[in-house]
């Protein structure tokens, strides 16, 4: 099966991929997700294989890991971009030097 | 009564302790109850113990107050060594240093370091006094350094003045030469004769080695090196003028009476060794007679009424390192009694000058204080008198027999030294006629009281008739005998050669018959005087060949190449930490990056591995 | 039959998320993202993790996606900020993250490599799921949902009145 895990770790990479390129920080958070779901079709591929429920209750919890983290992070990004009037993520560098 | 000579430095030494570890205001009014009662009852101890001491049989009395290093074969303890030349030092040294702690309870009674002054004082006494009953070298030693360390924390006293510092420095450091190749002298003579104590150092160099030895003039030419250093004499003479930055009572007894006078007293007391050695001794006699001379000339064109009596001082000491340089040893322990007397004498005289002239030291703006200060005036007089040798004071007769004994080695030596006395005639009445003849110039308001005239009463006494005292010395040096000693002409011109100096300084300073302008109208005048001004110029001449040439290595040592690699570690770390703090940009997409090449890395070396 | 159908999804998957990433529309970027979370739904179909799959569809992409809507609506990211998404991605940005993604890629392709070859998936239905998840993983359900009840509170903080704009670079 490892075709699957392949797959896996080609979303993850350009999951990866586009949290560096971007600026916008919707965009960031979208390729987040992408890495997210790559990691959760890993566990669901190794499950399959082993034929055995843990993969897919694995892939439960990062779902309700990636639900908590979506609402809060756009939360926030709704904040930056109420106070800083910009969604570019390298102009929001206060905390440098 | 001899039993209680530890008690001798041990209380001066108990006097510092107390004053130097009480608070502010009980050590202010303690001060010059411990400062003045530990030296006097030291005095008085001496006084008791030398009438015990001259009235028997005057045999050396050893005291050990308890050992200090006792290992394997080396054996050196706390001991006191009581024998005529020692116990003249001890009248001398608790004698004058009374009368002197008596003079600055006044004298430095308005000062805000009254207590500390006190407390030095007593340091400075119980170093000496140490000093001189010390029976063995690095005993001696001891007591030489404490004298140096209390003349640094003395003539810097008023430290806030920072030209004072440097004069305590400029004092320690010279010093600190002469104090070096003391020890280089008494280590060499250790490894040689095995023993620091100082009898049986000289039974000893006096059976093994032959007159005239190597080693013999190594080890005294050492020794000479200390005594040149604490004595000021050539070539380390120039901190003496520099270190009338002191108060005047400091100067008057650190640098007139005792601690100038170790090293003649170092001398005296390793005579035997000078003696196995002539050309080291002869070598101490053309040192006094060079510096005497030199040092006289500087005096007599000098306006700081207070460096006018250093050079005296140095001057006077050149007298006695000829004496000791021509064998008449007594002869010079003589003169460090009597000097003692008549300069303690001027010193505080000048000090009292200076106190009651609101501190002003230049004898030209001076003038006609005959009249307001009598008391004063006739204590310089018989001071410079003493000084000067006049007959019939006391300095006439230790500077006679000097003289006399000068002679008999060669009349060089002698000629060199009634040059000196005509010299010393010139300044001493000059200093005289310019502060207390002619028209009156300052106003003088301050009257000093009983404490400070008593100590001027007593020392224009000893200075007048001083010379009558007698000192058995003979049980400690070797019975001279002089085969020219009575020649009339000789003996008349050295009693003429001071009353010369008088005339030539009554000619120029008190009539005005001629004038010192009228010489100054010759061109070649004024450059030689700046000259003797400034001491020879040794000053300069030591300022650019020793002190230039360090500093300018010092200032290339500042990054040399063991400065670089700490330099190095400073500005690495530095470095390191721009560049971590470069890393932190602030930047989001920056970090995901880092830790993505983190994880990379990571995986790499879990593979590789 | 399985295998083919896998591959051609998984090009759909790979297509949808090069996509995603590349264009300068929020929304049509968004898009993208929702038709590459549906391919791999239906890969978990292939795999016979139905349960998994229908969780993809309907939390993911059902309601993870939408709060992506709604945000990029509220912000007006999509047409009107077109221009500004051209001028942050210049072409020299792709280089770095390029070789950075390139070499995890080719290392977890070792690591997958290493491992041995495996038979075809088999079916876990949502029974099996059902009894494993209120059996042995019971504590970690408790925990997911303190998780979201975490999630829950900070969302109605985030939800109070907004910060007053203030210029960049000033603190706050």
């Amino acid at each position: 099966m490892e075709q699957g895990l392949l797959l896996s770790a080609m979303l993850f990479a350009l999951g990866l991929l586009g949290v560096l390129v971007r600026r916008n920080l919707i965009m960031i958070l979208m390729s987040l997700e992408v890495m997210l779901n790559a990691t959760g079709l890993a566990f669901v591929v190794a499950g399959s294989r082993w034929g055995q429920a843990d993969g897919q209750i694995m892939f439960l919890l990062i779902l309700a890991l990636a639900a908590a983290e979506v609402g809060v992070g756009l939360g926030l990004a709704l904040h930056i971009f109420h106070r800083f009037a910009t969604l570019d993520a390298d102009s929001i560098n206060e905390m440098q030097g | 009564m001899l039993k209680l000579l530890n008690w001798v430095p041990l209380l001066p030494f108990f006097g510092f302790l107390i004053l130097t570890l009480s608070s502010q205001g009980f050590s202010r009014l303690l001060a010059p109850w411990v400062g003045i009662g530990s030296v006097g009852i030291s005095a008085l101890l001496v006084f008791l113990i030398g009438f015990e001491f001259q009235h028997g049989p005057m045999q050396p009395y050893r005291l050990v107050m308890g050992s200090w290093i006792a290992i394997d074969g080396l054996s050196i303890p706390f001991g006191l060594y009581l024998d005529a030349l020692s116990m003249t030092m001890l009248y001398v040294v608790t004698g004058i240093g009374l009368l002197i702690h008596v003079y600055s309870a006044e004298f430095m009674e308005c000062d805000p370091g009254y207590p500390r002054f006190f407390a030095y004082m007593n340091l400075f006494v119980s170093a000496m006094l140490v000093l001189v009953l010390a029976d063995n070298l690095v005993l001696l030693y001891l007591g030489w350094e404490g004298v140096g360390l209390g003349s640094y924390l003395l003539i810097g006293f008023w430290y806030e003045d920072r030209d004072n510092g440097y004069a305590a420095r400029k004092a320690f450091v010279m010093t600190r030469i002469g104090d070096t190749a003391l020890a280089l002298g008494l280590l060499l003579l250790y490894t040689q004769l095995h023993t620091f104590d100082i009898q049986s150092l000289m039974l000893q160099a006096a059976h093994q080695w032959t007159p005239g030895a190597l080693i013999a003039i190594v080890s005294a030419s050492l020794l000479l090196g200390g005594a040149v250093g604490k004595s000021a004499q050539l070539p380390l003479q120039t901190w003496l003028p520099d270190a009338m930055a002191g108060p005047t009572p400091v100067s008057a007894l650190i640098h007139a009476a005792t601690m100038v006078t170790a090293g003649v007293y170092l001398i005296a007391r390793t005579h035997e060794l000078f003696i196995l050695a002539p050309t080291v001794q002869f070598a101490v006699a053309m040192i006094g007679v060079v510096t005497l001379l030199i040092s006289g000339c500087s005096a007599i064109v000098q306006t700081d009424i207070k460096r006018i009596l250093a050079y005296s001082t140095i001057s006077q000491i050149g007298y006695m390192f000829l004496a000791l340089g021509v064998g008449a040893w007594s002869s010079a322990i003589f003169h460090l009694l009597t000097h003692a007397f008549f300069k303690a004498l001027l010193f505080l005289a000048g000090g009292a000058v200076i106190f009651c002239v609101h501190h002003e030291h230049n004898i030209f703006k001076m003038g006609g204080l005959r009249k307001t200060m009598p008391l004063t005036f006739w204590s310089f007089m018989i001071g410079s008198a003493a000084l000067s040798a006049l007959p019939f004071t006391s300095g006439f007769y230790s500077k006679h027999e000097i003289l006399l004994a000068a002679f008999d080695n060669s009349s060089v030596l002698w000629a060199a030294g009634c040059l000196g006395a005509v010299i010393t005639g010139i300044y001493s009445f000059r200093l005289v006629f310019v502060v207390f003849f002619g028209s009156q110039s300052p106003v003088v308001e301050k009257k000093f009281g009983r404490f400070m005239s008593t100590p001027l009463i007593l020392l224009s006494i000893l200075a007048l008739f001083g010379g009558m005292l007698h000192i058995p010395l003979d049980s400690v040096f070797p019975a001279v005998f002089y085969p020219n000693h009575e020649h009339p002409l000789v003996s008349a011109i050295t009693v003429a050669a001071p009353l010369l100096g008088l005339l030539i300084a009554v000619l120029f300073y008190l009539n005005g018959t001629v004038s010192a302008q009228h010489l100054a109208n010759f061109k070649w005048v004024e450059p030689i005087r700046q000259f003797l001004l400034t001491g020879w110029g040794i000053d300069s001449l030591y300022d650019s060949l020793l002190v230039q040439p360090f500093k300018l290595i010092a200032q290339h040592n500042k990054n040399d190449a063991i400065d670089r690699p700490y330099l190095g570690i400073a500005w690495l770390s530095r470095k390191l930490h721009c560049m971590a703090s470069a890393s932190q940009t602030g930047r989001v997409r920056w970090y995901a990056g880092s830790m993505a090449l983190g994880a990379v890395v990571v995986i790499a070396i879990g593979l590789l591995s | 039959m399985t295998l083919i159908l896998f591959y051609l999804t998984s090009a759909v998957a790979i297509f949808a998320t090069v996509m995603m990433i590349t264009r300068l529309n929020a929304v049509h970027s968004l898009l993208f993202l929702i038709l590459s979370l549906l391919a791999v739904g239906i890969i978990f179909f292939l795999l016979g993790a139905h349960f998994a799959a229908v969780l993809e569809v309907i939390i993911y992409a059902g309601a993870i996606m939408v709060l992506f809507v709604f945000v990029i609506m509220m912000l007006n990211q999509g047409h009107k900020t077109i221009v500004q998404e051209r001028a942050w991605l210049q072409p020299g940005i792709w280089l770095g993250p390029s070789l950075l993604a390139l070499f995890l890629f080719a290392e977890l392709l070792v690591i997958i490599m290493l491992g041995g070859s495996a038979d075809t998936g088999q079916v876990v239905n949502s029974k099996q799921v059902g009894i494993a998840l209120y059996g042995p993983y019971l504590l970690a359900v408790e925990l997911a949902s303190l998780l979201l009840l975490a999630g829950l509170v900070g969302a109605y903080h985030f939800g109070k009145p907004m910060l007053k704009p203030k210029k960049p670079g000033s603190a706050s």
